[in-house]
C-alpha cells in the first residue's frame, strides 16, 4: 500500500476518516514511561480483552468496520503530560480523563463508562485544593494554561500508527513543503522565528540556510535525540509518542537543504523510543514517504536510527556525529561551523526532536501563525518537563514568555506539603537556579540567559526550602564531572576543582578565601574550555552562588547548612513542643537513633545519628528541625 | 593576507592556523598537545590567545592558536591579561594533576606569578592527557593505544589494559610525550614499553640496537625502505654515506 504521489496521500487520509467517522468512542491509553512503568501496557491489554468480553464494537487498527455500530477505537499513545497520576486513560469524546488506573479498574470503565456512559468519580482527578473531582482535560489546572504544538500528537495519535497519523493530519506539511520552492521553506522557517529547541537557541532557518549557503556536494540532516539532563524527557516523550512527525520535519528539512541523507541520533537508554522510531522508518520506507521519489518528487531521502551509548557529551553537535562515525564522541572546537563541515566534513544541519517536531506545524500553519506565540525573539511554545518538589510533575507545553510562577504554581500547582519555593532550576545540569525574585520571569532564551541560566533543552527541577543550593551545586558538578569527555583541561581538571571546593564547604570546611576561589575558577572554565558542555558546566555553582550567597557563606562562616541536608555539619534534634510521640519518626529511622514511647517526647541518640533525614521527612507536625 | 600578532603587521595564508603563522614568525605561543606531524585537537589549551578584529566592535574572543584559521584583518594578542590569565588557571589546574611534572611547573612558571594552588592529585602520574601519544601511534598505523573511559579518570592505555597487541615498540609515545610521562625501558638487546617486552635487532656491523624485531616485520610489510634500513643501526647508516661520499670526491 504505497503512498506514490500527493493524490495517494490523500486519498488514503479520506479512507481512514471515512472509517473512522462513525467511531463513537476513543479510548486512549498513554503509554508514557511513565504510565508504562504503572502498567499502562497492562491496562490496554485488559481494556481491549474486557471490551471484546462485554460484546462491544472495539477497534484496535483503523480500518472500515464493517456492520458494527458505534465502534469504539483503543489506542496506545505517546505521554499525555500528568505523569504525576498515571496510567492515564482519556476517554473522547467525552473528555473523560481516569487518572491511576489499575488493571483492577478496567471491568468498572468498560462496564459504566463504556457500556453505559457512566462516569466513575473514584477515578477522576482530585484536586488538591478543595477535593473536588474534575472530569476532564478540559477542567484540570494542570492541562489549562498550556498550548500543544511540538506536543499537539504526542497523546492523541497512536504511537506506533502510521494510519493514525496521516489520519491526524500527518505529512500534508509534507505535501504542502514539496510543493514550494526549497527556498521558501526556509525563509518560512526563518520568518517563524524558530530557534533551536536543544538549548542553543540557534535560529533554525539562518541554520539551514547557512547549510545551504556552504560548499559540498552532499549534505546531511541529523536529528539529535540525545537528550541526557537529569530531570528531562521531553524529546524521549515526543520520540516515542509522535515518532512521525520528527520523521516529516527531517523529511522537509531534507528538502529544503537538499539532503539525501539523515539520523536520528538516540540514547540506548530510550529503547522504547529507538523501538518506535525504527518502525516509523520502516513503515514510511514501506510506504514511500522515505526513500527515492518521495510523494512523487524528486526528493531522495533516507533516515538512519543510530543509538548512542549514553554519554551525556554525545548530546553536543560535534561529539554526536563523531559518536555516529564511529569515532569517540569527543567535541571539536566549532571555529568551522556543522553547517559548514560537520559530519564526515560535510555541510550538516543537526536540529533537537523537538525543533524537527515544531516544522510540520510551522509550513501547516504558517509562519506568522507560530510567531504570533512566544514572545518576539522567542516564538512558538516550549516543552518543558516539571519534576522536583512540585505537585503536579510531568510534560508541559506553554507558549515562551510564559512566567515561571505560572508554571510552578499554576500548572505545577505550587510546591509539595504546601512549603515554601525556594528556586526552580532550568537548563538541565549546566543551567541555573532561579530563586524566588525571578518567579516573574519570563521564560524564553534571552530572559534565562540574562538571569544566569538557560533554556537548556527544558528541564525544569522546582525546589523547596529544604534544598542545600551548595548540595546541588555539588550534585550537578558531579554529574558533569563524570560526563566531562576529559579531552580538554579546563573541564576535566576544572570541574573537578570546583566540586572538590564544593565538597570541602559542604564539610564545613570551607574558608573564606574559597568562594572567590570557586567564582574566579569558575570564570576561567567558562571562557577556556572547548565546548559547550565545558562553557557551561560552572553555571550550576555560579548561579546559586550569586542568588544564594548567604547560604555559601553560613556554609563557610558559621559552618552550618541552613536547608539541613549537608549531613557533616547539620545535627537534627526534635524540638519537644512539636513531638506529639507519634512513633512516625521512630519506626523511620534506618539506624534505630529514635527513643520515646507513644504518646512521649522522642530524643535523637546523636552518636547513632546519620544524618540521613529520615524522620524529618516523615514527621507531621514540623517537630524535626536542624541545626 | 595580513593579520597582527602583537601590534606586528605579519603575511599569512588562507587556511592557515594563527599558531602556523606564528611558528613561521618565530613568535612563541606555549603548546602542549600540538605537533607538526598530526592533526590538531585543541585539548591542553595553553596555546590560547585572545583576538578582535576592527569589524567586530570590540568583541574579543579566547581561543586556541592551534585551531583557529586565519582571516584578514585579524588582531590576535598571545600574552593580553585574558590569555595569561586562561593559560594560568590552566596550567595551575595541570600542577594539581601532575605535581611531579617539571615540563608544566617551568611552563606555569615562565606564564607570570603562579596564583591559585588547588587539591593536588597525587598519583604520581605526569600524564596531561594531550593525547599526543595515542595520535602518534594512530598515524603510525598501530592503533596500540587509545583513550579510555572519560572525564577525570580518564586513561591512556592499550585496549583492556593488556599487554598491546598491536604495539610495535617503535617508542613514538614515549618520544612525542611533552612531560615524560610514558616510561620505556632499553637496554642494548632489549625494550620495555606499555608492559610488553621486544627483542631489538642487532646492527650487523656495530651490534647496537636497530629497532625492535616487531618494528622491522611491520615496516617490512608495510614501508617502502631499503634492506639496510631493517640490518643497520643509524650510526653505521651515517658512516656508510659518508665513505660512499668520500669516494665520490676523490
Amino acid at each position: 500500500m504505497g503512498i506514490a504521489n500527493l493524490k495517494k496521500l490523500e486519498a488514503r487520509r479520506s479512507a481512514l476518516h471515512k472509517a473512522h467517522e462513525n467511531v463513537k468512542t476513543q479510548v486512549r491509553v498513554c503509554s508514557g514511561t511513565g504510565c508504562a512503568a504503572l502498567g499502562a501496557f497492562e491496562v490496554y491489554d485488559a481494556l481491549v480483552e474486557e471490551s471484546k468480553k462485554a460484546g462491544l464494537p472495539v477497534q484496535v487498527e483503523l480500518a472500515p468496520c464493517g456492520k458494527d455500530k458505534d465502534p469504539i477505537f483503543v489506542s496506545l499513545t505517546g505521554c499525555q503530560g500528568f505523569c504525576q497520576i498515571g496510567p492515564l486513560v482519556h476517554i473522547l469524546p467525552e473528555d473523560i480523563l481516569y487518572t491511576g488506573v489499575k488493571v483492577s479498574s478496567v471491568k468498572d470503565i468498560v462496564g459504566k463508562t463504556l457500556a453505559d456512559g457512566q462516569v466513575i468519580d473514584k477515578l477522576l482527578y482530585k484536586n488538591p485544593e478543595d477535593k473536588k473531582r474534575l472530569k476532564g482535560r478540559a477542567d484540570i489546572p494542570f492541562y489549562k494554561g498550556q498550548e500543544l504544538v511540538a506536543l499537539e500528537g504526542c497523546g492523541s495519535v497512536a504511537a506506533d500508527s502510521l494510519d493514525s497519523y496521516i489520519a491526524s493530519g500527518g505529512f500534508s506539511s509534507l505535501a504542502k513543503a514539496l510543493k514550494m520552492d526549497p527556498d521558501q521553506v526556509i525563509a518560512e522557517v526563518e520568518k517563524s522565528g524558530l530557534r533551536g529547541r536543544g538549548g542553543g537557541g540557534f535560529p533554525t532557518g539562518r541554520k539551514w540556510r547557512s547549510c545551504v549557503n556552504a560548499t559540498g556536494d552532499e549534505r546531511f540532516v541529523i536529528c539529535n535525540g540525545d537528550e541526557g539532563d537529569p530531570g528531562a524527557f521531553m524529546d524521549c516523550c515526543i520520540m516515542e509518542g509522535d515518532p512521525y512527525r520528527v520523521i516529516e520535519g527531517m523529511i522537509i528539512c531534507a528538502h529544503a537543504v537538499g539532503s539525501s541523507t539523515g539520523f536520528i541520533y538516540v540514547r540506548h537508554e530510550y529503547p522504547r523510543a529507538v523501538e518506535r522510531l525504527s518502525l516509523a522508518v520502516k513503515t514510511c520506507e514501506e510506504n514511500g514517504l522515505l526513500g527515492t521519489k518521495i510523494l512523487g518528487s524528486d526528493l531522495n531521502f533516507d533516515i538512519s536510527v543510530a543509538r548512542g551509548g549514553g554519554a551525556f557529551v554525545c548530546g553536543e553537535s560535534t561529539a554526536l556525529m563523531r559518536s555516529i562515525e564511529g569515532s569517540v564522541g569527543e567535541p571539536r572546537a566549532k571555529y568551522v561551523r556543522s553547517v559548514q563541515r560537520g559530519f564526515r566534513d560535510k555541510p550538516t544541519v543537526l536540529n533537537n526532536v523537538e525543533t524537527f517536531a515544531c516544522v510540520p506545524s510551522i509550513i501547516n500553519e504558517g509562519s506568522d501563525w507560530f510567531a504570533s506565540r512566544g514572545t518576539e525573539k522567542s516564538s512558538g511554545t516550549k516543552a518543558f518537563c516539571l519534576v522536583g518538589k512540585v505537585v503536579n510533575t510531568g510534560l508541559i507545553e506553554v507558549p515562551m514568555g510564559t512566567k515561571l510562577r505560572d508554571v510552578v504554581f499554576g500548572i505545577g500547582g505550587g510546591i509539595i506539603d504546601g512549603r515554601p519555593f525556594k528556586a526552580v532550576q532550568t537548563g538541565g545540569p549546566s543551567g541555573g537556579c532561579l530563586g524566588e525574585n525571578y518567579l516573574d520571569l519570563p521564560v524564553d532564551f534571552d530572559a534565562l540567559a540574562e538571569a544566569g541560566s538557560m533554556m537548556g533543552s527544558g528541564g525544569m527541577i522546582v525546589m523547596d526550602d529544604r534544598t542545600c543550593m551548595v548540595d546541588v551545586a555539588k550534585y550537578f558538578l558531579n554529574f558533569l564531572m563524570e560526563e566531562s569527555c576529559g579531552k580538554c583541561v579546563p573541564c576535566r581538571e576544572g570541574v573537578y576543582q570546583l566540586h572538590a571546593l564544593l565538597d570541602k564547604l559542604s564539610r564545613g570546611e570551607g574558608e573564606p578565601q574559597d568562594l572567590e576561589k570557586i567564582q574566579r575558577l569558575g570564570k576561567e572554565i567558562q571562557v577556556s574550555s572547548l565546548c559547550g558542555l565545558g562553557k557551561s558546566a560552572p553555571n550550576p555553582v555560579l548561579s546559586t552562588l550569586k542568588n544564594f550567597r548567604e547560604e555559601y557563606e553560613a556554609h563557610v562562616n558559621d559552618k552550618r547548612c541552613p536547608a539541613g541536608v549537608c549531613r557533616d555539619i547539620t545535627t537534627f534534634t526534635i524540638d519537644p513542643d512539636k513531638c506529639t510521640g507519634c512513633l512516625v519518626c521512630k519506626k523511620a529511622c534506618p539506624p534505630d537513633a529514635i527513643s520515646g514511647e507513644k504518646k512521649q517526647v522522642h530524643v535523637i541518640d546523636q552518636d547513632k545519628c546519620t544524618q540521613c533525614g529520615a524522620c524529618r521527612l516523615v514527621c507531621k507536625f514540623d517537630a524535626v528541625v536542624t541545626s | 593576507m595580513y593579520i597582527y600578532i602583537d601590534g606586528k603587521k605579519i603575511s599569512a595564508n588562507d587556511g592557515e592556523t594563527i599558531l602556523a603563522v606564528a611558528n613561521r614568525n618565530n613568535i612563541y605561543i606555549p603548546t602542549l598537545c600540538h605537533h607538526e606531524a598530526l592533526d590538531d585537537v585543541g585539548a591542553c589549551r595553553v596555546c590560547m590567545v585572545e583576538i578582535t578584529h576592527k569589524d567586530w566592535g570590540g568583541w574579543t574572543n579566547l581561543v586556541t592558536a592551534c585551531l583557529y584559521p586565519v582571516e584578514e584583518g585579524l588582531v590576535i594578542s598571545t600574552s593580553s591579561d585574558a590569555v595569561r590569565r586562561s593559560r594560568g588557571t590552566t596550567l595551575d589546574l595541570l600542577m594539581a594533576r601532575c605535581p611531579t611534572s617539571d615540563v608544566i611547573r617551568w611552563m606555569a612558571e615562565e606564564n607570570g606569578e603562579i596564583s591559585v594552588r588547588y587539591e593536588q592529585v597525587d598519583d604520581g602520574s605526569k600524564c596531561i592527557m594531550c593525547s599526543l601519544c595515542v595520535r602518534a601511534c594512530e598515524k603510525m598505523g598501530c592503533n596500540a593505544i587509545g583513550t579510555v573511559g572519560r572525564g577525570h579518570d580518564k586513561k591512556i592505555a592499550p585496549p583492556f589494559f593488556e599487554n598491546p597487541e598491536n604495539c610495535i615498540g617503535c617508542g613514538a609515545c614515549a618520544a612525542i610525550c611533552p612531560t615524560g610521562h610514558i616510561e620505556m625501558k632499553d637496554t642494548r638487546t632489549t625494550r620495555e614499553i606499555w608492559e610488553k617486552k621486544f627483542d631489538f635487532v642487532a646492527c650487523e656491523v656495530c651490534g647496537e640496537p636497530v629497532m625492535t624485531e616487531e618494528y622491522r616485520d611491520y615496516a617490512i610489510a608495510n614501508r617502502d625502505l631499503p634492506a639496510d634500513y631493517y640490518t643497520t643501526c643509524s650510526a653505521c647508516k651515517k658512516k656508510k654515506l659518508a665513505s660512499h661520499f668520500d669516494k665520490v670526491g676523490s
